[in-house]
C-alpha cells in the first residue's frame, strides 16, 4: 500500500513521463502473454522494418543521414513533431493524471503545449535559416566554433540522455505488463530496434516511424475519446456528472487540486516545460528536415495542432476511465479495493494503465492489442528518435566540427554517427537495466529543465542578441547547465523521494529549477559577454549583421538534397 | 554561404519592413502566449476555488473551458503568426531576394 501513498508525489515531479510508470507500475504483477497485442505490434515492427530498409537505400549522404535530405513537407514533419512529443508518457501518464486527480491532468496538458508558440514565433524559421544539421550549426554561427559547439554537444547530450534513459526505464516496466515479456527483453528489444532504425534508416526512417505512429496514435485516441463521449450521448456535462459521482474525490476533480500548491514551484515548472520544448535537441532537429523557413513554420502551426487535439483526447480519456474502468472490477485489483473501498487506488498495474484498461473497456480485446502496440511503437519511435540526436550531437558537433576542424570526409562522419548510435543504443539498454528499480522520475524533469537552461538561452540569445559572445554563451550556458543539475539533485523530487531523506529537508522547495537556473543562464551570459573585450568578442559582435540578414532572409540557407 | 551585398540589403526598405513587422509580432504573440499560460498558473496557484465555480446548475466548472480555451488560443495565436507570415511576410522575402540577387 506504501506505493500508494507516494504516487502523488511521483506524478507531480515526472510531468507527463512514461518515467512515471516506473513509479507507479512497480510491483504490478506481470500479465499474461497478451497475443492479440503482440501480433498487431509485429506487425508495425515489420512495416517499419521494410520502411527502415527503404530508407537506407536512400541514404548516402550526411544531409539524407541528418536531415532526411530536407525532403519531408510542413505537414509530414507536423506530424513527426507531434509524434516525437507524445510519448507513450503524455498519453497514459497523463490520462493516468486526469484518472487519479480529474482536473490537475488539464494543467499538466496546458503546460506540455504552450511551448509550441514561442518555437513557432522566435525559433522554428530561424533556426531552418541558419543551421544545417543540429541546433548548434546555430548557435555556432558567429560565435566560436569550438567552445560553442562542445557547449551545444553537452547540452544535448545530458539532456537526451536523461530524457533516454526515463524513456528505456518506462519502456521496459510498460512493455513487462503489456506483453508479459519480461524487463530485460523488454529493453534490450526496444534498445535493439532502435539502433536499427537510426544506423541504417537516419532520419527518414525515424522520422516515417514517428509518422506512422502519431497516425495510429492519434486514430487510437480519437475512437477511445469518440467511444466514451458515445456512451453520454457526446454531453460532456454528463460524463462529468457522472465521473463526479463514482470518483472518491467527488467534486473535487472538477477543480485544482493538490498537486500545485506552491505557486513558485508552479511557475518554475511552467517555465520548464514552455522554454524546455524550444531547447530539446531531437524537437530541434525536425526543422532541418523540411526544405524552407515556411515548411517549418507550418511544420509547427500542425504540430501544435495535433498536440493540442491530443490533449484535449487525453482529458476525455481520463474521465472516461474513471467511470469505466474504476466501477468495473474486471480491471480492478480485489485486494487493494477491499483495503481502500476505492476504484480509482485499486486499478490493476497502476493510474498509468487507466487508459489501456479502458481500450478494453470500450474496443474489446482487439483493441485492447491495438492500443498496447501503439503505446509499444510509440517508445520506439521515442528513443529512436532521441538517439539520432544524441548520435548527431556526437558525430556533427563533435567529431566533425570540433575533432576535425570541419573538415571530416561526410562518409567518416556518418560512420561516426553510425557508430555512436550503436554506443548509445548499447549504453541505454545498460542503463535501462541498471536504473530497472530506481525512481528515475525526475529525469524527464531534469531534462527539461536543463533544455530550458542551457540550450534554449544560448539559442535564443545567439539568434536575437548582437552582444552576445563567446565567452558569454559558454560561461551562461554552462552556469545553467549546472545551475540546472545541482536545482534538481536538492529538490523534494530527489533529496527527498529518490535520496530518501526526510520529507520537508530538501534545501531547495522548488520541483523544478528553472524559475532561477534560467535566470542564471541569462544573467550569466548577458554579464559575460557584456564584459568581453577580447578580439574573439569583437568578431563574434561583427558577425552578427550578416547572420541576422539571413536568419531573416534566408539567403544562403542550406537547400534541400531532395532526390 | 556569406551574404555577399549586407550593406544593400539593410539598406532595403523592404527588408527593414520585414524586420520591423516580423519581430513585432513575433514578440507581441509570445507575450501574449506568455500572459495567458502564466496568468492561468496563477488562477491555478491562488484563485483554485475560482476555477471550481460550476457554470449554470450542472457539475462543469468554469476551470473546464477556460483550460480548454488556452490550448485552443495556443494553436490560434500560432495559427495568426503562420498565416501573417506566409502572406506578407513570404511576399517581401521573394521581393527582397529578387531585389538584390
Amino acid at each position: 500500500m506504501k506505493k500508494y501513498s507516494w504516487a502523488p508525489a511521483i506524478l507531480l515531479f515526472s510531468i507527463p513521463t512514461l518515467a512515471l510508470a516506473a513509479g507507479a507500475v512497480e510491483g504490478g504483477a506481470k500479465q499474461a502473454t497478451n497475443w492479440s497485442a503482440i501480433g498487431m505490434f509485429v506487425g508495425f515492427v515489420m512495416l517499419t522494418l521494410a520502411i527502415t530498409y527503404w530508407a537506407a537505400k536512400r541514404t548516402a549522404s550526411a544531409a539524407d543521414f541528418y536531415s532526411a535530405g530536407g525532403g519531408i513537407t510542413g505537414f509530414q514533419n507536423g506530424l513527426a513533431i507531434a509524434g516525437d512529443y507524445m510519448s507513450a508518457a503524455s498519453f497514459l501518464g497523463i490520462s493516468g493524471l486526469v484518472y487519479t486527480s480529474g482536473y490537475d491532468g488539464l494543467i499538466y496538458s496546458v503546460g506540455w503545449l504552450v511551448g509550441w508558440p514561442i518555437v513557432t514565433f522566435l525559433i522554428a524559421e530561424q533556426l531552418r535559416n541558419l543551421g544545417k544539421f543540429t541546433f548548434a550549426d546555430v548557435t555556432s554561427f558567429r560565435l566560436g566554433q569550438t567552445d560553442i559547439r562542445i557547449l551545444a554537444a553537452c547540452g544535448s547530450l545530458v539532456t537526451v540522455a536523461f530524457y533516454l534513459i526515463a524513456q528505456m526505464v518506462g519502456a521496459g516496466k510498460l512493455i513487462q505488463l503489456l506483453f508479459g515479456l519480461d524487463y530485460w527483453i523488454a529493453v534490450v528489444l526496444v534498445g535493439g530496434l532502435m539502433m536499427i532504425y537510426v544506423t541504417f534508416g537516419g532520419m527518414k526512417a525515424t522520422t516515417w516511424v514517428q509518422i506512422i505512429k502519431a497516425v495510429l496514435l492519434l486514430s487510437g485516441a480519437t475512437f477511445m475519446a469518440g467511444a466514451v463521449l458515445y456512451k453520454f450521448g457526446f454531453s460532456p456535462e454528463a460524463l462529468f456528472a457522472k465521473a463526479t459521482e463514482v470518483h472518491p474525490k467527488k467534486l473535487a476533480i472538477m477543480e485544482p487540486g493538490s498537486l500545485i500548491s506552491n505557486p513558485l514551484s508552479a511557475i518554475s515548472l511552467g517555465l520548464a516545460l514552455m522554454f524546455g520544448t524550444a531547447g530539446l535537441p531531437h524537437i530541434l532537429m525536425r526543422f532541418f528536415t523540411v526544405k524552407d523557413a515556411q515548411a517549418a513554420r507550418k511544420s509547427v502551426f500542425y504540430a501544435t495542432g495535433f498536440i493540442g487535439y491530443f490533449y484535449i483526447l487525453t482529458f476525455i480519456i481520463g474521465f472516461g476511465a474513471i467511470v469505466l474502468v474504476s466501477t468495473d472490477a474486471a480491471f480492478l485489483d480485489s485486494t487493494i479495493l477491499e483495503k481502500t473501498k476505492s476504484g480509482i487506488a485499486a486499478i490493476k498495474g497502476g493510474s498509468n494503465m487507466a487508459a489501456i484498461h479502458l481500450a478494453n473497456a470500450v474496443g474489446g480485446n482487439l483493441f485492447l492489442g491495438f492500443i498496447s502496440a501503439v503505446a509499444f511503437a510509440t517508445i520506439l519511435a521515442v528513443v529512436s528518435g532521441l538517439a539520432l540526436a544524441g548520435a548527431s550531437s556526437i558525430s556533427h558537433d563533435l567529431y566533425s566540427m570540433v575533432i576535425k576542424g570541419g573538415q571530416a570526409n561526410e562518409q567518416d562522419e556518418i560512420r561516426v554517427s553510425k557508430i555512436a548510435t550503436l554506443v548509445l543504443g548499447v549504453l541505454a539498454i545498460f542503463l535501462g537495466i541498471v536504473f530497472e528499480n530506481q525512481n528515475v522520475a525526475f529525469m524527464v524533469g531534469l531534462a527539461f529543465a536543463i533544455a530550458a537552461s542551457c540550450n534554449f538561452p544560448v539559442l535564443v540569445m545567439s539568434i536575437f542578441w548582437r552582444g552576445l559572445t563567446t565567452r558569454g554563451a559558454l560561461i551562461g550556458g554552462f552556469l545553467g547547465l549546472i545551475s540546472a543539475v545541482v536545482g534538481v539533485v536538492l529538490s523534494p523530487a530527489v533529496w527527498e523521494v529518490t535520496l530518501g531523506y526526510a520529507k520537508g529537508s530538501a534545501p531547495i522547495k522548488l520541483d523544478n529549477p528553472a524559475l532561477f537556473s534560467m535566470a542564471i543562464a541569462f544573467a550569466g551570459i548577458w554579464l559575460f559577454s557584456i564584459l568581453d573585450r577580447s578580439k574573439r568578442a569583437a568578431l563574434d559582435r561583427g558577425g552578427f549583421d550578416a547572420q541576422y540578414v539571413r536568419c531573416q532572409t534566408g539567403i544562403g540557407a542550406a537547400a534541400a538534397t531532395t532526390h | 554561404m556569406a551574404v555577399s551585398n549586407l550593406a544593400k540589403i539593410e539598406q532595403d526598405p523592404n527588408y527593414q519592413e520585414l524586420v520591423r513587422r516580423r519581430s513585432s509580432l513575433g514578440w507581441m504573440l509570445s507575450l501574449i502566449m506568455l500572459v495567458i499560460y502564466f496568468g492561468f498558473i496563477l488562477l491555478v496557484a491562488y484563485a483554485p476555488k475560482f476555477l471550481g465555480t460550476p457554470l449554470g446548475h450542472g457539475v462543469t466548472t468554469i476551470g473546464i473551458p477556460i483550460g480548454l480555451s488556452v490550448i485552443v488560443l495556443a494553436f490560434l495565436l500560432t495559427g495568426i503568426y503562420v498565416r501573417k507570415a506566409n502572406s506578407a511576410y513570404d511576399t517581401l522575402i521573394r521581393k527582397i531576394v529578387e531585389d538584390n540577387r
